[in-house]
């Protein structure tokens, strides 16, 4: 489904990303936790080549890119393989001209070519799906951070991708409304959607992902399913990551 | 003498009227032509591909760099030389869309670059190419940006259109050179030409104004 091979990423000669392998079986929820400069952010954002890798293999669903090859001749590929792997960034980068439904059918319309009708039809749904029904016509800057992030859900559902990559998607937010943002994610857990999740909602991660990747110094220093790597982790640095992290809570649980 | 005055702008009229299209004219050809001209380079400049971007600054750092009068001898009067031989009305629209292609490039560049990275990359995310990323995301957020400082540049055309009267284009200016040749009424004959360039200035910015609350619509609504 997807399957990642020797992905590596230099900046400036820093590595970030040291020759990664990951394999995501559809319908599994990854968490991907981490201190800040780790690379679990590169590496989400290398997986639909928003950040260019220097070496390795992605594949998702049956689109395959060879970062050891030239990536210039691979930009049809590319753009095939980010229709499948939507992106929900950070800082949502919703469209501000357009309105939430505008924003929705953006890559239907353009992209997909889907007619518009078509196109408006299923946007309502997914609007509504992440609890924005009536709010089609607002532009984002009446939204708030929390049903922005929605929309940009939405906006990456529409596309119907094989795999949902979210990029720290709560982050950028309001503490009270991270809630309804997550509640968001974990309902599209529950229809079993493949999603990559990079995130510091550590409980989140437990209670939602199917497993748990612990990304250290540009490696994949632990993984392993979710609730036993919180309780339980192998590792000296997830440990001392999770201590750190959790605080006093972590001797709790 | 209030009442003479007034009977020799009503005479001239339809001289003024016809040097009045002509400056429109070369106002909205020079806009016109300046725009494309002006979103090319403007593109040339954000390339990547280094020799376009130099090739577009030197442009403009020519084009801003000289006086546009300069630029209209050389082109009416200089290119014979060489055997090029433009009539006035093609000569001062070339001039005036060269020139004006300089600003509207550094306008939309400026404009361009101005919009956040992340919409960029919005626009990646759901497989769209750079043209449509350009097209549909960044373009009509960077319009907004560019709209004040486009609507100056456009006005400040449509009164340097009147340079052209040095090369026999017959436009409003020129018209008025030639009643008061005629009639020695100077200082009727020149304000009443003003007045016509400010009427002019007023519609253009009426629009201008008009755009700008258009684009600015998803800040107020909803």
């Amino acid at each position: 489904m997807i399957v990642v091979e020797g992905l590596t990423k230099q900046f400036k000669g820093q590595t970030v990303l040291n020759g990664i392998d990951l394999s995501v079986q559809p319908g599994e929820v990854v968490a991907i936790i981490g201190p800040s400069g780790s690379g679990k952010t590169t590496f989400l954002r290398c997986l639909n080549l928003l950040e260019t890798p220097d070496a390795g293999r992605i594949q998702i669903g049956d689109i395959s890119i060879d970062a050891n090859r030239p990536l210039g001749g691979q930009q049809g590929a590319i753009r095939r393989l980010r229709q499948q792997a939507g992106f929900v960034f950070q800082n949502f980068n919703l469209f501000p001209h357009r309105t939430a439904l505008e924003n929705v059918i953006e890559g239907p319309v353009i992209v997909k070519k889907t007619p518009r009708d078509k196109a408006i039809e299923l946007a309502r749904r997914l609007l509504a799906k992440v609890g924005l029904a009536g709010k089609e016509d607002a532009y984002p800057r009446r939204l708030s951070g929390g049903q922005q992030q929605r929309v940009a859900i939405a906006r990456a559902l529409a596309m119907e991708p094989e795999v949902i990559l979210f990029d720290e998607p709560t982050s950028a937010l309001d503490p009270e409304l991270v809630g309804e943002v997550l509640e968001t994610i974990r309902s599209l857990a529950e229809e079993k959607r493949t999603m990559i999740i990079v995130t510091h909602e550590m409980s989140f991660a437990r209670d939602v992902a199917n497993r748990v990747i612990f990304f250290d110094k540009g490696v994949i220093v632990e993984q392993g399913e979710a609730k036993a790597l919180f309780a339980n982790p192998k590792e000296e640095r997830t440990r001392q990551f999770l201590r750190k992290f959790l605080g006093t809570a972590a001797g709790q649980e | 003498m209030i009442a003479e005055s007034l009977q020799l702008v009503v005479d001239s009229a339809p001289f003024l009227l016809k040097g009045a299209g002509y400056t429109v004219l070369l106002s909205v050809g020079g806009m016109f032509f300046g725009l494309v001209l002006g979103f090319a380079l403007a593109l040339m400049r954000l390339s990547k591909i280094l020799p376009l971007d130099w090739l577009a600054r030197i442009y403009v750092s020519f084009f801003r760099g000289t006086p546009l009068l300069v630029q209209l001898f050389v082109i009416y009067f200089g290119l014979p030389q060489i055997g090029i031989e433009l009539d006035p009305i093609p000569a001062s629209l070339i001039g005036l869309s060269l020139n004006m292609a300089a600003y509207v490039c550094e306008i939309l560049r400026a404009a361009i670059s101005s919009i956040d990275l992340g919409q960029w990359e919005a626009a990646a995310s759901i497989g769209m190419t750079r043209t449509q990323a350009m097209r549909r995301a960044i373009l009509p957020q960077a319009l907004r940006t560019a709209l004040p400082p486009l609507g100056n540049s456009f006005i400040s055309l449509v009164k340097d259109t009147a340079l052209a009267a040095t090369i026999q284009v017959p436009e409003l200016f020129r018209q008025a050179q030639l009643i008061t040749a005629r009639t020695f009424e100077v200082f009727t004959m020149y304000l009443a030409v003003a007045v016509v360039y400010w009427i002019l200035c007023s519609i253009l910015a009426h629009f201008q104004n008009r755009m700008e609350a258009r684009v600015n619509q998803h800040d107020q609504e909803h």
